[in-house]
């Protein structure tokens, strides 16, 4: 009795395990046969008003790019705050407040940002987008640089400051060096979450048809745009939607599996 | 240099806590209006964008309990539409009401209904990369199990809606857009969440533990159900609690499954709207106390996450290290 007991329980843990799996290779079965169906190269070359997505990719990586290019040295040098210089109570908190801000409801950060900045500039913009996603990405960097500088060992911080280094340098030149890999990892993890976002973007930068680099008006977004144009009754709309589906998934997966393919590699 | 590099980093990190207060601030202000104009009785309203006639001094009622609000809002209709009829004198205007009960009620039950969805198979994903699997097989399912939480939302969402919902619907009756998808799709999202934390602390039992039970004879099931859920246990509910807060947030993969109507579901197959997408969806078009209402509806939905976040931080995750 207590060994089929076990085999039960064993089986149904087992099915657990298929049924994850399964839903993964639904999705992505899906995703290949409807997005590959209507995907094709010209995609890459017209812009979403002639049917193409050129813009709204283009628009997304500058998204996330300006993102990236705030929230990747705010959140460094706070997780350096918090693990080199805080002491006591002030860098806990801010550690906690970090990681309830990194579960945060998307959609409320792009609230907040429609609030204190769309409003006051009077209209979406690029800007207010990339500043959206930067407000989400800056906790996912406070956490990885807080982890991976915990675990450089002190050994190495006291050696430089032997040699007579000073603080800064040591953080600088030993430890982040020594955690450079798994600091780039958290890093790619990140910009894989936030190029996949939508519920930010949606009233902050908005999307657009047309190519832009003018970072002050509404600015292209493939995620926004894969959710108006999903939408649409009309059935080409929704493959294009399908298709722009299929390479922001393949894009990020890339991005996601290079990242643990990076910290493998070193291990 | 020194002393800029300091400053730049403490700066750094005051922005964090700046940003969240900053949030809280500003979704207070700009639900204000609405804050003033229904109260708490915005929760247990639920008419959404509604225009009513309103003698002019509505404020007085607003104040009272909220049974009484309700009731109240009824005599005030049926008095407006005999003052209507009888004296034309009187000064009366329509106004808009909003109440936020159906998103409210629309965001509880998809959380709840994926919680109980994904619990059970997040658990025995769990148990079977942290102890049934060979290592090596663990580790390709565990990475697959992370790679399902990588995929976007929209995915999701697109997924759910053309492919899921459908044999949902065959299967269980009513709409292909309702609660029941909305709350399925959001359980399949927060499975690998779920699952990948409960596996890490599962791993944080102890080998001797585990090991002196099988050389007594316990079976797996029985070294799992006693020695490793008991001891992680705690780690296992802030996992739990953690999902619950990322599942009621979650705009995308719902917008696409919940319906969008502002209308409360009687039966799990009904469409409703929860408070994410009604943000979503309605942000675009609102203005003035519309606006605000929406406002009021983020701030509740902010203070919500921000409390379930904070209970599983401090109390079970802590405790569980």
């Amino acid at each position: 009795m207590r060994l089929l007991i076990n085999k039960i329980f064993l089986g149904l843990s087992i099915f657990s395990a298929l049924i994850g799996l399964a839903f993964l290779a639904w999705i992505l079965t899906t995703l290949f046969i409807k997005g590959l169906g209507s995907f094709h190269f010209g995609l890459f070359l017209n812009d979403l008003i002639d049917g193409g997505l050129r813009n709204l990719i283009v628009g997304q990586f500058i998204l996330a790019g300006i993102a990236s290019l705030i929230g990747i040295p705010l959140g460094m040098a706070a997780g350096i705050y918090i693990q080199e210089y805080g002491r006591g109570r002030y860098a806990d908190i801010i550690r906690d407040l970090s990681d309830i801000m990194m579960s945060a409801p998307s959609i409320v950060i792009g609230a907040f940002v429609y609030a204190v900045i769309v409003v006051p500039t009077g209209g979406t913009s690029g800007f207010a987008g990339a500043i959206a996603l930067s407000i989400m990405m800056i906790p996912v960097v406070i956490n990885t640089t807080d982890n991976m500088l915990s675990l450089v060992p002190r050994e190495l911080r006291e050696a430089g400051i032997a040699l007579g280094a000073s603080k800064y340098k040591v953080i600088i030149d030993i430890v982040i060096k020594a955690a450079k890999v798994g600091i780039m990892t958290g890093i790619l993890l990140a910009f894989a979450r936030i190029i996949g976002e939508t519920a930010p973007l949606l009233f902050t930068s908005e999307t657009s048809n047309y190519f832009s680099l003018d970072l002050t008006e509404s600015f292209p977004s493939l995620t926004v745009s894969i959710y108006d144009l999903a939408n649409e009754p009309e059935e080409a709309s929704r493959d294009l939607a399908w298709a722009a589906s299929f390479i922001l998934t393949v894009l990020v997966l890339i991005i996601n599996l290079s990242g643990r393919f990076i910290t493998r590699n070193k291990k | 240099m020194e002393k800029i590099f300091q400053k730049l980093a403490l700066s750094s990190a005051s922005l964090v806590f700046i940003l969240l207060v900053g949030i809280f601030i500003t979704l207070y202000i700009t639900a204000k209006p609405a804050i003033d104009e229904f109260g708490f009785n915005f929760i247990t309203n639920s008419d959404w964008n509604k225009d009513v006639a309103l003698e002019s001094a509505p404020t007085t009622e607003l104040t009272d309990s909220d049974d009484a609000m309700i009731l109240d809002e009824d005599d005030i209709m049926l008095e407006d539409e005999d003052d209507m009829m009888l004296d034309d004198e009187d000064d009366i205007s329509t106004k808009t009401i909003y109440g936020g009960l159906v998103p409210i009620v629309g965001t509880l039950l998809t959380t709840l209904i994926a919680l109980a969805f994904s619990l059970p198979i997040a658990m025995g994903i769990a148990v079977f990369l942290a102890e049934i699997a060979p290592k090596n097989i663990s580790n390709v399912v565990g990475v697959a199990i992370e790679l399902l939480a990588a995929i976007p939302s929209i995915i999701f969402g697109m997924w759910g809606l053309y492919y899921f919902a459908p044999i949902i619907a065959d299967l269980f009756g009513g709409y292909q857009v309702s609660l029941l998808t909305a709350g399925l799709v959001l359980g399949v999202m927060i499975l690998p969440f779920m699952a990948a934390i409960t596996r890490d602390s599962m791993n944080t039992t102890p080998a001797v533990l585990k090991e002196s039970a099988y050389a007594l004879g316990a079976t797996k099931f029985e070294v799992i159900k006693d020695i490793i859920f008991p001891y992680s246990k705690v780690g296992i509910i802030g996992s739990i609690i953690l999902a619950l807060g990322r599942a009621l947030g979650e705009t995308m993969a719902v917008a696409f499954l919940i319906g969008s109507i502002f209308v409360l579901p009687s039966k799990i197959t009904d469409p409703t709207i929860s408070i994410p997408v009604a943000m979503a969806n309605n942000f675009g078009e609102a203005s003035g106390l519309g606006e605000s209402a929406l406002f009021y509806l983020a701030l509740i939905l902010f203070i919500i996450s921000f409390a379930i976040i904070s209970i599983a931080k401090f109390y079970f995750l802590k405790r569980a290290n």
